[in-house]
This record gives C-alpha cells, structure tokens and sequence, in this order.
C-alpha cells in the first residue's frame, strides 16, 4: 500500500501547529517541520494514531517534549475540529446540538440507571460507550435546566449528580477511567459551549501556573537545563582574563627557533605558549530544609542540570550540616530518586530540620575551602533564613575571598529579605552578586546578567533587586 | 533522499512484521518510527529505561533487513581515532622505507600524497559503515556516554551520511546505513543531535507483550508461568529499586525457573532466583520484604513491618 499524498492544506495544518509548540517551548525549526511533512507523506496519515506518532517522532525529541506535544496536539486538533464544524454548519439556534436523537431515551432515563451505565463502562474501560454516556449526561442535566454555561461549573455539578467525584465515597474503583471519562465530559461541554456561542473561545496556553515554581513538569526542567548550558558557555570563558595580557606569558623556544629560520636564525619573531583557558570548577551548595521545600525542588534540578554540563562541579546540600552529595547526582540520574535519596540519606538534618547558617560555613570551611582556589565559582542556593541561629558571615566572607566568585540566589522575592530572620544583608557583602530567584526566567536572567557583566570579576550585588531593596 | 541500492518497506506493519521475524515484537510506535527513518533517511534515536531492547532494535533491524550490524560503543573519552578513522604510521613508515631501498636513487619521489592513500587508512565503525558497499545497520550504542563534542562531529554523519578526510577529502556514503543511536539519558544530548533523529521512547512494555517477548525467547516455559512471572516482575518495578529489572532480566528469571523446574512462583522460588532479576544488595532484602510474603498466600496488601 503506497499511501497518498496528503491533500495540501494539511501542511497549512501542520505549520499552524508547529506555531503552537514553539509557542508552549519546544524547539521547533523548520528542519523538523519539513521532517514530519515529508513523514506524513509516507505514513497513512487518515488514522489518528499513525498521523500523531509520526509528528511526535519527527517534532518531539524527549519525553518531556512529548508530554507537551500530546497536550498541545489534543487541544490544536479539538480546536481545528470545532473551527471546521463552525464553518459548515453556523447554527447558533442549535444549542442542543444532537438533543433530538436522545429525547427519547432520556425521557424514561433515570439519574441513578445513568450513574449505573457510567460505573459500568469506567470499569470495563469502553471509550465510545463512555462518550455516549457523557453525551446523555449532558443532555439529561441539561433537561433539568441545570445548565449555567460555565463549563467548570457544570462538570462539577454533573460529576457530584453521578456520583462520581473524586475521593466521594461513590468513587468507582479505577481513578484512571474516571479521569478518561471527566476528559470526555468536559470536552463535550466544552463543544456544546462553541456550538451554542458560534465561536471558539481563547486557547488557554498550557503553562499560566507552572510559571512560578517548576515542581516537577519535565519541560520546565528542559528550561532549567537550557538555561544552565549558557551559564556553562559563559562560565567556560572565565578565566581567559584578556586584561591580562602580556603578562606572565611563557616563551615556546621551539617555535621561536623555528620562526627564526626564516629571518636567517635571528629571532625576530617571538612565539608564546598558548594559554589555555582554565576549566571552571563549581561548587553548589543547595538549602533543602523545609522552609524553602517547594524551592529545593527547583533547586535540586538546577544542580541536576549543572551536573549535567560541568565535569568540575561538585555539590553539597545543607540544612543543620552540609553533606556532600556530588557522587548521588553521578551516579543516579533520575531526578525523583535523586532527590529522594538526597532529602531522606542525604544525612543533612541533625535533630530540628531547620538550617543553621552558621554551622554549615564552619563546616564547609573547614572541609572543602582548601580547595578553592581563583577557578572556583560558589554558587549558594537558599534563603538565608537562620531560625534565629548566628549566620556566621565571618567565615562566608572566608569562603568567599578564596573563591573567584561567589553568587547567591534566594528563592524570594527581594521583598521579603532582611525581615524576619532573613540574614542576607550580612552574606551580601561578601558575595559577587545576589539574585532572586524562583522560575526559571529568573535564572535565566542571572546567567544573561553573567554574560553581560563578563569580563568583569564582579557582577554588581543586588544589580537584579528592585531599587527599593538595596542594600 | 533513499539510498539507491536498499529496498524500502512499503508500510510500518510491514517493518513490524519483519522485526517479529527477527524475533523482536514491536509495538506500533517502534515499528512506525523504524518504518520512517528508513523512508526518510533520517538516524533514529532511542531511548529509555536500561534493558528494554534498544541495543536489541538495532540488531533485530539488521538481521531483518539483512544489512550487516557495524556497532559503535560508546564511552567516556571516546575520540575520533577511535570512532571514525586513524591513518596507520607504521604502515606509512614501512611503505616509505619500502619504497626508499626499492626505489634507490629515485626515493625521493617519495611523495606526501602517496602515503596518505586509502591503503593507509584505518577505518573505524563510523567510517566503516559510511564507506561499506553494502547497505548496512550502523549501531551507535550509549551516546550519552561520550563528551559533547563527540555528538559535534557526528553532525557532518548524520546529517549527510558523509566524513571529510582532510587529506583525501570527502566519502560519501554509497548506500545509505539504517542509523540507531540508543541514549540512557544519563545527560542530555544537544539540541544539534536531535533535531537530525527521529525520536523514539522505548518503556517498559506492557504485561501481555512482555509475556509473549518471554516465551519467544524461552519457549520452554508455560503461558500461565508466564503470565505470572511478568505480574511479579511488573510489581517488583513498581518498588523504588536502584535498578528495576529489566525485559533482558526477565527472560533470564524465566529461563532459571524452567532449569528449577518451578510451575508456579511462591515466595520460596522468589527467594532462590531473586538474584537473576535484582542486582543490589539493598534492592534484595525490599523485594523479599515488599513482594515475597504476598506470592505464598495470594493475598498482597499488607507488608509485615520489620
């Protein structure tokens, strides 16, 4: 079977949707555009299946891509149906659409036998029946003059009519089939909705709330990682001073003697060794205690990440004590057991769970600050809460002056330093730079604020704060 | 954009049924993705959980099409000369030598471009398959394993199936390789990379295949051992281990079982044969703890604590 070619508009189709993942941040060039049209060319494009994995294959290039991918092409397809159905048949009368065909069996249809039929195919897990049942449910609710027209709304008051709200006690047993079927409800809604207002409303993009923290959804951790590849670009360049320049430069004998070949032995022309730029050696250092938990998440995968582009990088985790943790990041890739493994073996909790700044510079002083040295770049994640306890910011200011650099990123906002317990007027002096610090534009404007600032040894403190907040 | 001389499959049920044929059940996404790269001429790269058959796709493909299997390993420090091509110095030096005492007075014409010729010239995997007359399966396995800028020269390969020797210029490929790149995802790999693949995710399958990928593997076993040998498994990987046992693992356990003798599996069996699906001391004492004592009786809610 040589399959045909797909009818032109598709590629209009395919560009469109292509649009929408670049906009919801995949990384779509026209390479992969062309990819997926030329795949399209070859696959049989009429069944969904096929058509969706030979653009997922050609389009999304991870797992985390690929969550994203389904979501976006679910909504853009939903969407493009309900566009085409418009077109065709504008009937804004129809707010019923399909109503007639079910009127006779709604009339002897009881809620209860409706709640039966749903628990029945949730359980036996029947997709078409499940769609039929969401139609009838609509419809039967809907006879009752329950309708608000808020799609929201009226899920929740269908579900609670059924019986099947999540966690009720009449939950049937198998949640995901309850969600398949929530899914079908709501886009049912969702389609009644259109076809009665005769338009589309909004797309909603799929990352408003993921905005704040990046918890755990896999493209926010791709954003972390992409941000932390041009922090090593950056950092990768530092220590090639060209304000050195021709000092300390050692003399290639051998090619000077060689050059001078050509001006009769007399050395005219004098050759240097090349300086080769020095690899940046990192040292993180992550607050996991509890008063930053959902920030040590995000944390936890910028280190993840920075393990992933630094060979020279070793990372510690500290709540009363600092442990170092760079041999977990190594060994274990997975972000979850990772984590998971650094929170309950990390063996950085004593007795209280609540940081103890002081203990943790002795410590790290003690222990690690003989190997700082000019490469060094400290990079602290916390919040420099110290629960009262004395910050020890003479032996910050130690840690600080043997590295190279020391910067430090807060997980809030520059607002609420210095009230409390918050003790970061005291590290601030001694840092390189302090930034807010808690989505990941955030981090990406501290590695584009270390790109600008470049050669300088010294990004200004607090340069990303509100002028309100100085110190 | 296909090679000359390669046929190409017709449809991916067709490539599913080739690869079944090479003993390698696919599911629909591995045979569509292989379907297409070889339609479009474009590497494929897998990845997944270790031990799910991605190395194993790579050499299903090359017995099923009959290409030859030219294989890459990757790791850490892996270079040029060890990956692509090495001029052969002693072979040059000899050939100079060679040709000084043979040629006598006229041994200066001994000239540079002479010993960089083909005969000179080692070839590794990647040059190897690009060079082959016939079309073959070039297996890079573990990519993740090597530097970034190992991936950076794979780009001129992939993207154009060519490598430039400096001193004898370009080789293009004659007949275009079927390429599988397989990554554990121990790093990520650069978007450079990726946008020339066809991405391909390889999980864990789902019981009933994974039964069927079983008994293809060790028909000796019985479809209700089978069955519950899988169930075990399945319940094994969903304990938080260090390392989950793998579809290889399994066939291994079923193959133990068959040599025991075993027709069901208790938790004494569980015990004995514990090490062939489970390589960790700390993984061990879970299992037997978290999955043992619900096997003897049936039942397998409720963990003893201790």
């Amino acid at each position: 079977m040589t399959p045909e070619r797909p009818p032109a508009r598709i590629a209009d189709r395919l560009i469109e949707l292509c649009g929408e993942l670049r906009a919801e941040g995949l990384a779509v060039g026209t390479s992969e555009v062309l990819d997926a049209a030329l795949a399209l060319e070859s696959v049989g494009w009429q069944e969904e299946e096929g058509f969706r994995e030979a653009i997922a294959a050609t389009v999304a290039k991870s797992q985390g891509d690929r969550e994203v991918f389904d979501l976006v092409f679910d909504r853009f397809f939903f969407r493009a149906t309900e566009a085409e159905a418009l077109v065709r048949e504008p009937d804004p009368e129809g707010a019923g659409t399909g109503g007639g065909a079910d009127d006779g069996a709604l009339a002897e249809l009881t809620i209860d036998d409706l709640a039966q039929a749903v628990t029945e195919a949730i359980e036996s897990g029947d997709t078409g029946r499940m769609n039929e049942l969401a139609r009838l449910s609509i419809a039967l609710f809907g006879r009752d003059g329950e309708r608000s027209g808020v799609v929201g709304v009226d899920l929740q008051r269908i579900r609670r009519g059924l019986g099947i709200s999540p966690g009720g006690e009449g939950a049937g047993p198998d949640p995901e089939g309850r969600r398949l079927f929530e899914r079908q409800l709501r886009r049912e809604l969702e389609r009644r909705q259109i076809s009665s207002q005769g338009k589309l409303p909004p797309a909603r993009p799929l990352r408003d709330l993921s905005r704040a923290l990046p918890v755990r959804g896999a493209s926010d951790l791709a954003q972390v990682q992409r941000a932390i590849f041009r922090l090593k670009r950056r950092l990768a360049t530092v220590g090639h001073d060209p304000r050195q320049g021709g000092r300390g430069r050692t003399l290639d004998f051998r090619k000077t003697a060689r050059a001078s070949l050509q001006t009769g032995g007399v050395p005219l022309d004098l050759r240097y060794r090349p300086k080769r730029p020095r690899k940046p050696e990192i040292y993180v250092l992550c607050d996991v205690s509890s008063s930053v938990s959902s920030a040590s998440t995000f944390f936890l995968s910028v280190v993840h990440a920075l393990h992933d582009s630094f060979r020279r990088l070793r990372s510690f985790v500290f709540i009363e004590r600092i442990s170092e943790v760079t041999d977990h990041f190594l060994r274990e890739r997975d972000f979850a057991a990772v984590s998971e493994r650094i929170t309950t073996a990390g063996g950085v909790a004593d007795v209280s769970g609540y940081t103890d700044y002081g203990r943790v510079w002795s410590e790290f002083l003690e222990d690690v600050s003989t190997d700082l040295g000019p490469r060094s770049t400290v990079i602290v994640l916390g919040d420099a809460r110290t629960n009262g306890r004395p910050p020890g910011a003479g032996n910050f200011r130690a840690v600080a002056e043997r590295a190279r650099r020391t910067f430090w990123l807060n997980p809030e906002p520059a607002s609420y330093w210095n009230y409390g317990d918050s003790a970061m007027a005291a590290y601030a002096p001694s840092c390189d730079g302090v930034f807010e610090c808690w989505t990941t534009d955030q981090l990406e404007d501290f590695v584009d604020l270390l790109a600008r600032n470049g050669g300088d040894a010294s990004v200004h403190p607090a340069a990303l704060a509100k002028p309100g907040h100085r110190f | 954009m296909t090679a000359s001389t390669a046929e190409t499959p017709e449809s991916p049920t067709e490539v599913g049924e080739a690869l079944a044929g090479a003993s390698y059940l696919a599911d629909d996404t591995v045979s569509l993705v292989a379907f297409l790269a070889q339609r479009l001429g474009r590497p494929i790269l897998v990845e997944g959980p270790a031990g799910v058959g991605k190395t194993e796709l790579a050499k299903a493909l090359s017995r099923a099409s009959g290409r030859e299997l030219v294989r890459l390993q990757c790791y850490e420090g892996l270079d040029e000369a060890k990956a692509l091509y090495e001029w052969n110095y002693r072979k040059q030096l000899l050939g100079i030598q060679a040709r000084a005492t043979a040629g006598g007075e006229d041994g200066e014409e001994v000239g540079i471009d002479e010993i960089f010729a083909p005969e000179y010239l080692l070839e590794r995997p990647l040059l190897r398959a690009i060079a082959s007359p016939e079309p073959v399966v070039l297996l890079i396995d573990e990519i993740d394993k090597t530097d970034q800028e190992f991936e950076a020269m794979l780009l001129e390969l992939l993207s154009d199936f060519q490598v430039t020797i400096p001193e004898l210029g370009r080789v293009e490929a004659e007949t275009h390789p079927i390429v599988v790149i397989t990554s554990n995802d121990s790093r990520e790999l650069t978007e450079a990379l990726k946008r020339r693949c066809l991405y391909l995710w390889i999980d864990y399958p789902e019981a009933e295949r994974e039964a069927e990928i079983v008994r293809l593997h060790e028909p000796g076993i019985d479809e209700a051992l089978a069955q519950r040998l899988v169930e075990v498994v399945g319940q094994v990987r969903e304990l938080d281990l260090r390392k989950p046992p793998s579809i290889s693992e399994s066939i291994d356990w079923a193959r133990t079982l068959v040599l025991l003798g075993a027709d069901d599996i208790d938790e004494k069996t569980l015990r004995d044969s514990l090490s062939t699906i489970v390589k960790h001391r700390s993984d061990l004492d879970l299992v037997a703890e978290k999955v043992g004592p619900g096997l003897g009786r049936g039942d397998r809610n409720g963990t003893p604590g201790g």
